[in-house]
């Protein structure tokens, strides 16, 4: 007997830790792009540049005939407007200029070679500046919609738990039929009920409400387990004793109880929402032009070989990943320990 | 050396799933197994039909309906009024709903209204379609994630086993709607795979690729963490101890019991495989059931969605009943032992 399973040898518990680290760190730097992006963006969301469509991204260089010189960039240069091939023109460099108009970084020749970190896209749009702000639309509306799925699943599920019965056998049936069906198409269902176009803000609250119906059984099953066995405490006892109301018992002494439950299932329902968003705008059921999002810049470019000649429009895929990555590594640990309950 | 171990079960587990018998009640178990399978498969036939039903009603209380859609802007209300007429979406809810279910029960399905075709006709082919590639998904995603996940639960530490884990974790973030995107951009530009449509057995390797990783990584986790858990019990101790060859202990004793947790989500999976194979079908072309369904949402071809959508729930339906009848071939493992104690 030589192999029994050991707990912890130090290389893992140095791997969760790392990988935690990286979690929180590729999150982080989502979240901050997302609430700076006014000032990180170069470009507003909508501003274009008409004769640079589809152009390569301008690599900032801070070398110039083997000097040291501040970052510059070179302009693009039309070689082919039909393949819409560019070639920097070497002869000239921009010198990259620092908060001027409240933006962190953009070229001292803004009409004529603009800054375009990730590229332009087909509308000569600079991509990085709408990713940045298309970030806000896409984890607003998953943070908004977990928000969601935590009150309606926390509600019902300390209803269930609460109350068993009866009234539990009927909530958690109809959950557990929720959780059955496929969410990519029980979303699109319920995304039909909406006229197919609506102004931004009630597509907005409508994928959110849809959403938070999707997600909601994830945290009802949970919420339900945990106020069960809260009730039958003895310090659940003791405060009805004392006369604690059922609101009041619930609210003060069972639902705290889940809190950690729920906090670990919203961000585990986070990453699904952003996909969702994704999935839904690139099928024209989700956000429609006016509304810049993760989704819908993907949407944009939906077809493929725009996507192999331009790459660069492939970034808001990258910056999804990242996220989604972010989020994943973040409760992977906890995931990890509850999979087998 | 035998396995299970004997420990008292629970009252009702033997009538749940079809358990390793005790001597003597081999007689009695069987039909309760067939009547916990029956109650299984009508439950199935239930789920088809409320998923259709609830589907024909959605469709036909959003805004807007195929008529409107079809006469278009240059139509007006006439020619509307007349499509309404003429497929008889003018009549009450309840009454068309009456209709089609009477027709249902024939196996007649309706006419799509946009194809001018019987929904039955339509949908087998695209089901197929979808059923392939789902299938080759779940094929691959269990031919790669389930002895990689047997690799990695049996050793701890060691670099390939931390590597196969963090590839995993990698994947579970990338859905099917980015790897698919990936792939084919890939492919366009190197040429090592036909993107998009169906026909040759290669256009197959980009949307099942992006649909298996995924999965193939849920099973490799889940699948770890049961090796693991099973590998701590007493009885595979006991085992070891006797002697018996740490591979037969492991791949014979060991993963009988590990094998549950995945084939029990395998009904689940059916779901994750729907909802992805909606992503790869939109980005790959793939004449699968999910462009269908959405043609017909965006038509609001009411007869077409419920058709998609009880095709769908009887897809889940299929996965659920599959996974049940492996769960009660490989029958119920005993209630586990106390877990060993560390030393």
């Amino acid at each position: 007997m030589t192999e029994r399973p050991r707990r912890g040898p130090g290389s893992w518990r140095g791997a969760r830790r790392g990988s935690t680290l990286l979690g929180a760190a590729l999150t982080g730097i989502v979240g901050l792009a997302a609430l700076a992006s006014p000032v990180l963006a170069p470009h507003g969301v909508d501003d274009r540049f008409p004769d640079l469509l589809d152009a390569p991204p301008t690599l900032p260089h801070v070398f110039d005939g083997g000097r040291l010189r501040p970052p510059f960039i070179h302009p693009w240069k039309l070689v082919n407007r039909l393949e819409q091939r560019y070639e920097p023109d070497a002869g000239t460099s921009v010198p990259l200029v620092w908060f001027r108009g409240g933006r962190l970084v953009s070229s001292s020749d803004d009409s004529r070679a603009p800054l375009l970190i990730l590229g332009a896209d087909s509308y000569g749009r600079d991509v990085f500046s709408r990713l940045l702000f298309g970030s806000r639309v896409s984890i607003a509306l998953s943070l908004a919609a977990a928000a969601g799925a935590a009150v309606l699943g926390g509600l019902f599920g300390a209803l269930a738990g609460y109350l068993g019965g009866a009234a539990d056998d009927l909530i958690t049936r109809t959950a557990d039929a929720v959780m059955l069906l496929p969410a990519m198409y029980v979303a699109l269902a319920l995304r039909a009920l909406l006229p197919p176009v609506v102004p931004p803000a009630i597509v907005f609250v409508g994928l959110a409400a849809i959403f938070a119906v999707i997600g909601a059984p994830f945290v009802l099953r949970g919420v339900r387990d945990i106020v069960g066995t809260e009730r039958r405490r003895e310090s659940a006892t003791a405060a009805v004793a004392l006369g604690a109301g059922p609101v009041h018992l619930l609210v003060r002494h069972l639902l705290p109880a889940a809190r950690g439950f729920i906090a670990t299932q919203m961000t585990m329902l986070t990453p699904a929402f952003i996909v969702a968003e994704a999935t839904l705008s690139y099928v024209g059921f989700g956000f429609g032009p006016p509304v810049t999002s993760w989704g819908t810049m993907l949407q944009e470019t939906s077809n493929v070989r725009a996507f192999s000649d331009f790459p660069w429009l492939l970034s808001p895929a990258a910056a999804i990943f990242a996220f989604v990555l972010g989020l994943n590594l973040l409760i992977e640990d906890r995931r990890a320990r509850r999979t087998l309950g | 050396m035998k396995w299970p171990p004997r420990s008292p079960g629970r009252a009702g587990d033997a009538a749940r799933i079809g358990r390793r018998r005790p001597p003597g009640t081999a007689r009695a178990a069987a039909p309760r197994l067939a009547w916990y399978l029956a109650r299984r498969l009508l439950f199935a036939l239930l789920m088809v039909f409320a998923v259709s039903s609830a589907s024909l009603v959605l469709a036909h209380v959003a805004p807007g309906d195929y008529a409107g859609e079809a006469a278009g802007i240059l139509g007006g209300r006439q020619r509307a009024g007349a499509l309404r007429a003429r497929y008889g979406l003018d009549r009450p809810l309840i009454e068309q709903y009456r209709a089609w279910v009477g027709g249902a029960l024939r196996l007649d399905f309706g006419r799509s209204l946009a194809y001018d075709r019987p929904v039955a006709d339509l949908i087998p082919e695209r089901a197929a379609n979808t059923a392939l590639l789902a299938g080759a998904a779940l094929a691959a995603a269990t031919l790669i994630g389930v002895p990689l996940g047997i690799f990695t639960g049996s050793r701890r530490g060691g670099v390939m086993a931390a590597l196969v884990r963090g590839v995993s974790v990698l994947m579970l973030s990338m859905p099917p709607l980015l790897t698919s995107l990936l792939l084919v951009v890939v492919a366009a530009r190197t040429g090592w795979a036909p993107i998009g449509g169906m026909g040759t057995p290669a256009q197959l390797v980009i949307p099942a690729t992006a649909l298996a990783l995924p999965i193939a990584a849920l099973f490799e986790r889940l699948q770890s963490q049961a090796i693991r858990e099973v590998l701590g019990q007493r009885y595979i101790l006991a085992a070891l101890a006797r002697g018996a060859p740490r591979r037969r202990v492991l791949w014979r004793d060991a993963l009988k019991p590990a094998i549950r947790p995945v084939l029990s989500v395998y009904g689940l999976v059916v779901a994750t495989l729907l909802s992805g194979s909606f992503a790869v079908e939109m980005v790959t072309s793939w004449p699968g059931l999910g462009r269908l369904a959405l043609e017909a949402l965006r038509s609001r071809d009411v007869f077409l969605v419920a058709g998609c959508a009880g095709t769908g729930a009887a897809f889940l339906a299929c996965g659920t009943l599959l996974s049940d009848f492996a769960l009660a071939a490989i029958g119920r493992p005993p209630d586990d032992p106390e877990p060993v104690a560390d030393d």
